[in-house]
């Protein structure tokens, strides 16, 4: 069992991803979420890699790509990062969220070796569907790094393909869209969420608009995990002057601190 | 008739040119792919649907566009002689159109009645417009708020037309952020909504779809010139943005292995200056908006904005065939600067009275230059894919700065 499906078995009532944009508002800042997150015993933390055509993202997580990429954030920067926070005694599976055109250039084979290196563990590519995904898993698998598929609502006869192939876990997509926060979710998904979770050898989690500990209680009945991802994005986005003013920066890491507690209350 | 490709390019079963094109979409666009290619497949099978789409191709869009020899231009030039496709008579002004109608007709066959589209010129989004006023569908075309801008008088037609134009905020404002939210936008109305993409690119089947109703251009132009010359020609040339009026156009020659190929990208203001939209000759393989091509990028993947005078070529990534029939070497890959296509729009104008779209006029441009190096017993045939009237506010501009 690797690293990241021991974590997501643990006994908890209540698992949860929290996502973070690496390097929004700066590199520091997520130095300093990431130890945040694993003091406040996190299952796993999704790291984003800030990309420049997010088509699987919606406002939130887009605009602080752009901020992040405008301060010349990238691939390799981004595993330098988590290599740091490893070195910072951050212990929580870490978990790279990345469309596939960076990989591509780095080489699958070399982005693989690195990020283990650095201290990855998992490894989520929205844009890159099971048909296509072959050389990247066969990468993975010479590096010991897992390879996390997602399901839609729209997969239908496709999840027992996709589960099947699963590491880590299978990520499901609550809903129709792009990433960010939604005000309600349809009756169907814990139906495709006991469905999922019947067919896959791996633990579930649940992602895409989840932004409230109503949300992650409802749905940690229904999968393993709870990803969320949009609202603490904007949280962080909302404080971003305070995490850059010396004199404020406590104060808005304990607000986002207290964030993440509130949505892990059982 | 059934059409048959030529072996070298038939896109395998994962929607691949050789290396190039697949699926890299978000996972909830699987379905949706595997569907509307499904329904292609059904609908090309279908001769009731080849009627339909021929009805309106011919009593709606003008179909045949003429091949015109230009004489005069020929006489300019002194060398091949050179004969123009002329896409600039269709309804709308473009190639554009017919794309869109054989999309609309293949998504009102699926039941879907909300059409989106993305576009740059808005050449793709008045032509979607236009085939959802006829066919009685809804539809919203995304825009960057740049092109907006620069492209009021076509925002406006849309309107007229009855289409929502959506202004794109995000990134660069242009044509690959449009495209990107037009993607956003299917992922979340996907069940309803048929996304009509606008050229050879996307996922596939997109690029295989466009290019199967884009290639009446290249069957039209090739019985035309065989009837009027009795032989082919020596040498096509096309535009390339996506490469959608270009595929048309050389999937006829493909296989007529004596027939030279050319594809013209936008040099925007050179090569050298990083400020161009030359994809194939200044790009490297990469995935963008679905596909697996060449783009232009940095060395981290991240997508590099295009350059051109013509909003219709300002697109850093191109279709997946293209980047095959470079690999191939079946087709020669060049470019052209804003300032060549713009002495070849004066050039067209003076010399025939044809006012040639911008885009086109860098295959005018990239002709003549080819025409003066060939013996007169030589043909050049050029695709014409537009006419100018879009871009004569920009011309005007251009022609107040050289004074
Ligand atoms: C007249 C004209 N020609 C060419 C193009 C480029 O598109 P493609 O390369 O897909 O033919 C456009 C796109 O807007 C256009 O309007």
């Amino acid at each position: 069992m690797t690293v990241i499906e021991q974590a997501l078995r643990k006994p908890s009532e209540v698992r949860l991803i929290p996502f973070l944009v690496a390097g929004d508002p700066d590199p520091e800042t997520t130095l300093d979420l990431l130890r945040l997150l694993d003091e406040e015993g996190v299952a796993v933390v999704e790291l984003g890699v800030p990309y420049s055509d997010p088509l699987a993202d919606g406002p939130v997580i887009q605009e602080a790509a752009t901020r992040a990429l405008s301060h010349g954030m990238n691939l390799s920067r981004v595993l330098a990062l988590a290599k740091t926070a490893r070195e910072q005694g951050v212990r929580v599976p870490l978990v790279l969220f990345s469309y596939v055109n960076p990989l591509i250039q780095m080489g699958f084979d070399r982005f693989a070796k690195t990020a283990r290196e650095a201290g990855i563990d998992g490894v989520i590519v929205p844009d890159l569907p099971v048909e296509e995904n072959e050389a990247l898993r066969t990468a993975c698998a010479d590096h010991g790094l897992d390879a996390i598929p997602l399901v839609a609502p729209t997969s239908r006869e496709r999840v027992r393909m996709i589960a099947g192939q699963a590491q880590g876990f299978v990520y499901c997509v609550s809903s129709l869209g792009t990433t960010g926060v939604r005000d309600g979710f349809s009756r169907d998904v814990d139906a495709f969420l006991e469905e999922v979770r019947r067919v896959s050898p791996v633990p579930t989690a649940i992602g895409f608009g989840i932004s409230r500990p109503e949300h992650v209680r409802r749905f940690s009945r229904h999968a393993d995990a709870v990803v969320v991802g949009s609202a603490l994005v904007r949280l962080i986005g909302e404080r971003r002057e305070a995490l850059q003013n010396p004199a404020k920066r406590e104060q808005a890491l304990a607000e986002i601190r207290a964030f993440v507690r509130e949505l892990k209350t059982e | 008739m059934k059409t048959q490709l030529p072996l070298e390019t038939q896109v395998d079963q994962n929607g691949r040119y050789g290396r190039f094109g697949g699926r890299f979409v978000p996972e909830t666009l699987m379905y949706a792919l595997n569907e509307l290619e499904s329904a292609f497949r059904e609908a090309i099978a279908d001769p009731a649907f080849h009627e339909e789409l021929r009805t309106l191709l011919e009593e709606y869009s003008g179909r045949p566009t003429p091949l015109t020899y230009a004489q005069r231009l020929t006489e300019y030039v002194g060398g091949a002689r050179l004969f123009l496709k002329r896409e600039d008579l269709n309804h709308t002004g473009a190639h554009k159109i017919n794309n869109t109608l054989g999309q609309a007709l293949l998504a009102k066959r699926m039941g879907k009645k909300k059409l989106i589209a993305e576009t740059g010129a808005g050449q793709h989004g008045v032509a979607s417009a236009t085939v959802a006023a006829l066919l009685g569908m809804e539809c919203k075309v995304f825009m960057g708020e740049e092109d907006v801008r620069r492209q009021q008088l076509n925002v406006f037609r849309m309107e007229l037309l009855g289409a929502e134009v959506v202004p794109v905020r995000s990134g660069t404002r242009t044509l690959k952020d449009a495209t990107s939210e037009a993607i956003r936008h299917w992922v979340t109305h996907v069940e309803d909504t048929f996304y009509m993409i606008g050229s050879v690119v996307g996922p596939h089947p997109y690029p295989e779809m466009v290019r199967t109703f884009q290639r009446v251009i290249g069957d039209e132009a090739r019985a035309q010139f065989l009837y009027r010359e009795h032989r082919l020609p020596d040498h096509v040339v096309a535009c390339v943005g996506g490469g959608s009026n270009a595929i048309g156009m050389f999937a006829a020659f493909l296989a007529d292995r004596d027939v030279q190929l050319h594809g013209v990208e936008a040099a925007g203001h050179g090569l050298s200056t990083g400020r161009h939209a030359a994809t194939l000759s200044k790009g490297k393989p990469g995935v963008l908006h679905g596909s697996f091509s060449y783009l232009l990028q940095d060395e981290h993947g991240q997508v590099i904005p295009a350059h051109s005078i013509s909003a219709g070529l300002d697109y850093p990534g191109v279709g997946p065939e293209h980047a095959h029939l470079k690999e191939s070497g079946r087709v020669r890959y060049t470019s052209v600067t804003d300032e060549e296509a713009l002495d070849a729009v004066r050039l067209l104008c003076r010399t025939e009275g044809i006012l040639p779209a911008l885009e086109s006029a860098h295959a005018v441009a990239e002709a003549v230059r080819l025409a003066r190096t060939l013996p007169r017993e030589q043909t050049v045939l050029i695709c014409l894919s537009g006419r100018g009237d879009k871009d004569v506010e920009t011309i005007r501009a251009e022609e107040a700065k050289r004074r």
